[in-house]
């Protein structure tokens, strides 16, 4: 087993990386694979909230780095995916604790065991960005269908085409098709027109996904949301698997279309 | 509301945004563009005689590659050396 390392960035905050991680990590682990996430954000943890295993830190990455714990002991396994496991951020320490090359040390120990390393980037193309893409087998860029994230998505692109990063594949999050439909945001082939890369995946927006990280069940684990199938076929992808891409404009229902029509929605 | 709506919003966006790609990725200014072309124009004029008004210099990009593309229309000689 070797796994692959697969870090999502986006240049821009608040875009979808800490929600795409864990939404691609326990889509991955639900289908048996075993996966172990890191979070990248040194100072601004957050990862182990979305994924709803705030109380279970006891260790921490630097408490790794630093020879304070073993790599085992700083892996926070799931509550109900029994492979799939979280390395934590610290909270309290500066972004200057890790290096590229810790980084790279920590998924060479991790590789022989997992299937998959997912590892959450920070916002910012510093130091916290170059550690988390030192060790990246692939790079997963997501950005939203907005002019300042995909400005800095293409700023990612450039760095990582400069650092010759096997060529990185792009996730559109939040994309709303009837904004799309009235011409008031740019679609997914205007995005990927812009930015020239590979396609990995569209998420449309979805309601559900804030209900999820509110409760710290990804939206991937429910089989109605949209959002969660596209996590789910992203997931697919990233096994190599061809998944055709989801019809976004079927995604409002009879029931959506009448409170639409009569303006309740 | 709607219905007063001017341009479509996200034809302007996509506008705006291959615009301050193709800056960012070259890291050169329209200054520095303008500037460029009258260079050029300065080197090519001197051997062969061109038509200034007709001249286009532009950045284009084409996936993830920027290009300089110039269309520049030379005035003919033929009748200068049939004299």
């Amino acid at each position: 087993m070797t796994a692959q390392v697969v870090t999502i960035s986006s240049g821009k905050g608040g875009v979808g990386k800490t929600t795409a991680v864990a939404n691609l990590a326990f889509a991955l682990a639900a289908d048996g694979a075993k996966v172990v996430c890191i979070d990248g954000d040194i100072g601004l943890r957050n990862l182990d909230v979305v994924m709803g295993l705030e109380n279970r830190i006891v260790y921490d990455i630097v408490d790794v780095i630093e020879g304070r714990c073993k790599l085992r002991q700083a892996m926070i396994r799931d509550k109900h995916m029994p492979e799939l496991y979280l390395v934590p951020a610290a909270q309290t320490r500066d972004k200057n604790a890790v290096s590229p090359s810790d980084m790279k040390r920590i998924c060479d120990e991790l590789r022989l065991s997992a299937d998959f390393i997912l590892i959450d980037s920070p916002a910012g193309i510093e130091r916290g960005f170059r550690n988390a893409i030192a060790p990246a087998d692939r790079v997963l860029v997501i950005t939203n269908p907005e002019v300042s994230a995909v400005r800095d998505a293409d700023r990612v692109i450039g760095i990582l085409e400069a650092e010759e990063k096997h060529s990185p594949a792009l996730i559109i999050n939040r994309l709303n098709p009837d904004l799309v439909k009235q011409h008031d945001m740019l679609s997914a082939e205007d995005v990927l027109d812009l930015l020239g890369i590979q396609l990995i995946g569209i998420v449309p927006e979805d309601e559900a996904v804030i209900v999820g990280s509110n409760r710290g069940v990804p939206v991937s684990q429910d089989p109605k949301s949209r959002a969660g199938q596209a996590f789910r076929n992203i997931a697919h992808r990233l096994k190599g698997e061809e998944v055709p891409f989801m019809d976004l404009d079927k995604q409002s229902g009879l029931w959506d279309r009448l409170q639409k029509m009569t303006g309740r929605r | 509301m709607s219905w007063f709506r001017r341009k479509q919003s996200a034809e302007s966006a996509k506008e705006r945004l291959q615009l301050v790609l193709i800056h960012d990725r070259t890291d050169l200014s329209s200054e520095e563009l303008n500037e460029m072309k009258d260079e050029l124009l300065q080197v090519i004029s001197r051997h062969v005689d061109i038509d200034r008004e007709a001249v286009q210099i532009d950045l284009a990009h084409d996936g993830r590659t920027q290009r300089l593309v110039a269309d520049i229309p030379l005035r003919s000689v033929t009748r200068r050396r049939a004299g």
